[in-house]
């Protein structure tokens, strides 16, 4: 992890979005999707993005990826490290093996082969596919190919991992031992000195309560940060636990009444 | 124990797909229709030749043609001819190939030459080859150029219009992903763009041949170069002989060459699909 850089006004963040605008369309017609999004998010740190349809959500992910570009404000990714991004599909590349997929950001450094090779078995492994590597994406179940998603994205060595609802499209089973999975191995990052910023787009409230450290609520249209909290339930935990029962609870008093302001 | 519950639900969610059918019995199933179709035709064709309806010089029975089938495979004249068409198809379909793929690149990337060009590709394509070769013949005299000429400009609009379709459809996140990932610019198309479009690439070469081949064909018909004896000019003479059976015989031959490259491309295309998992086995 770079600590290399500082960012103004906050030295220790891993991604600092300070007064984020994202207008699209011009003139009449312009739609502002993002108002003013200030964040700070610690290395290290899992925070949740948490927000009803049409609250930007994926937007300022997009934004921070560097996939798109602000209408205004200051977007800072610590040590200029290019953040890794996950989608709600898998998006893995369907002429490749998942092996090969894999290897396509290694390539893309310019790693030699051997390193490469190490590297995706490793990766695979990590994420319980090392068996897997010379099957084709369309072999394997939703939940696998969502994996091998993590293990390309995370063969970026990023510090900074964005997930945008990776896990919206799969069932609950699979959707719990993943969010097993994902805490497993960012608390390992952690441990082993090498901390893994989250920032977790979801609209599944629970999901929030599950995973993060922290949970801020954008409001819809434009999104704007109304509501943050921090989670307090000791880990590793269950998404069916009475406490993130509790977490989720008072999230989605604020998401509901959120959500009826725009019905009047 | 976790570990334990991931590979236990991946075995569960892969088991299905474990399903191989043996390789004769696919085979055998692609073939009969098309052997019971070659029959009925084959008898069809008899029936006409029974009823007497054009005398035998002109349309010969299908054993008279076999015959002459033979003769001509055996005679060398079949094979002189072969290698002078190929070479013609190969040169030909390669520059427009080339020619194909640049061009489509180009307008599927430039925006000015995508309004410029973009459905003259398409109105070129709607031209008949053949209605080209007066002007190619003015051209070029009666040369291979002014066959390669018409071929080209019959194949290539296909095969940009592959090119043009195939980056067109790139799955938009697929891009996001592989710019997430490190891509942009050439290795973009390098990683991204390029194989994703590769099936439409297939079909555009692949209906790009076909256009090829017609225009080769009507080109060595009409453009008769003298000393050389393509399979385009032995149907010619055969004709001018009335030799029936070698009219035909020739035309087998014509039919029997396009669909060998036709089912290398419908093969490189299942390959393709069924890589992607397009396609279900069996």
């Amino acid at each position: 992890m770079s600590t290399t850089t500082t960012i103004p006004g906050s030295a220790t963040a891993a991604v600092a979005l300070s007064g984020v605008t994202k207008v699209y369309g011009r003139g009449g017609d312009a739609v502002v999707a993002l108002d003013r999004v200030s964040l700070d998010v610690a290395p290290g740190e899992f925070v949740c993005l948490v927000g009803a349809s049409g609250c930007g959500k994926s937007t300022l992910l997009n934004l921070v990826a560097g996939l798109d570009t602000t209408s205004g404000g200051d977007i800072l990714v610590a040590g200029d490290a290019r953040p890794g991004l996950m989608f709600q599909e898998p998006a893995l590349f369907p002429w490749l093996t998942v092996g090969a997929n894999v290897e396509v950001p290694l390539k893309l450094r310019g790693l030699p082969s051997a390193t490469r090779k190490a590297r995706v078995a490793e990766l695979l492994d990590t994420v319980h596919l090392g068996d897997f590597a010379r099957r084709r994406p369309h072999e394997l179940s939703g939940g696998m190919r969502q994996r091998v998603a993590l293990a390309r994205t995370l063969a970026l060595d990023t510090p900074v991992l964005l997930m945008d609802e990776p896990f919206g499209a799969l069932d609950a089973m699979t959707r719990d031992i993943l969010h097993d999975e994902l805490e497993r191995l960012w608390r390992g990052r952690n441990a082993a000195g090498e901390p893994l910023t989250v920032v977790f787009v979801t609209h599944n409230v629970r999901e929030a309560a599950r995973l993060a450290d922290r949970i801020v609520l954008l409001s819809s249209r434009p999104g704007r940060v109304i509501y943050e909290t921090r989670v307090e339930v000791t880990r590793p935990r269950r998404i069916d636990s009475p406490e993130v029962a509790a977490v989720a609870a008072d999230v989605t008093d604020r998401l509901r009444a959120e959500v009826g302001r725009h019905g009047h | 124990m976790a570990t334990d519950t991931i590979s236990g639900l991946d075995a569960l969610e892969i088991a299905s797909q474990q399903k191989v059918p043996g390789r004769a019995a696919r085979l055998w199933a692609a073939t009969w229709p098309k052997l019971t179709a070659l029959a009925l035709a084959l008898a069809v064709w008899q029936v006409v030749v029974w009823s007497g309806w054009k005398p035998e010089y002109a349309l010969p029975a299908p054993e008279t043609v076999a015959r002459d089938l033979w003769d001509y495979a055996t005679s060398g004249a079949l094979w002189d001819g072969l290698l002078i068409t190929a070479e013609r198809a190969g040169i030909g379909f390669g520059a427009a190939v080339v020619v194909g793929l640049l061009l489509g690149l180009a307008v599927a990337r430039v925006k000015v030459l995508r309004a410029a060009l973009g459905s003259m590709i398409t109105a070129l394509q709607t031209m008949p080859s053949i209605a080209w070769f007066p002007l190619a013949i003015l051209l070029f005299q009666l040369s291979e150029q002014a066959i390669f000429f018409v071929v080209v400009l019959g194949a290539a609009p296909s095969i940009a219009n592959g090119v043009i379709h195939g980056v067109d459809y790139v799955p938009p996140l697929l891009v996001r992903a592989g710019r997430n990932l490190g891509a942009s610019g050439l290795s973009l198309y390098r990683y991204v763009i390029a194989p994703a479009a590769l099936p439409a690439i297939v079909a555009g070469l692949k209906q790009g041949w076909a256009f090829a081949w017609r225009s080769l064909m009507a080109g060595e018909l009409l453009v008769v170069i003298a000393k050389t004896t393509s399979i385009g000019v032995q149907l010619t003479y055969a004709r001018e002989l009335s030799d029936a059976p070698r009219v035909i015989s020739v035309m087998i031959v014509i039919l029997v060459l396009g669909l060998l490259v036709d089912l290398l491309f419908t093969k490189a295309d299942r390959a393709i699909r069924r890589r992607w998992g397009l396609l279900d086995r069996g």
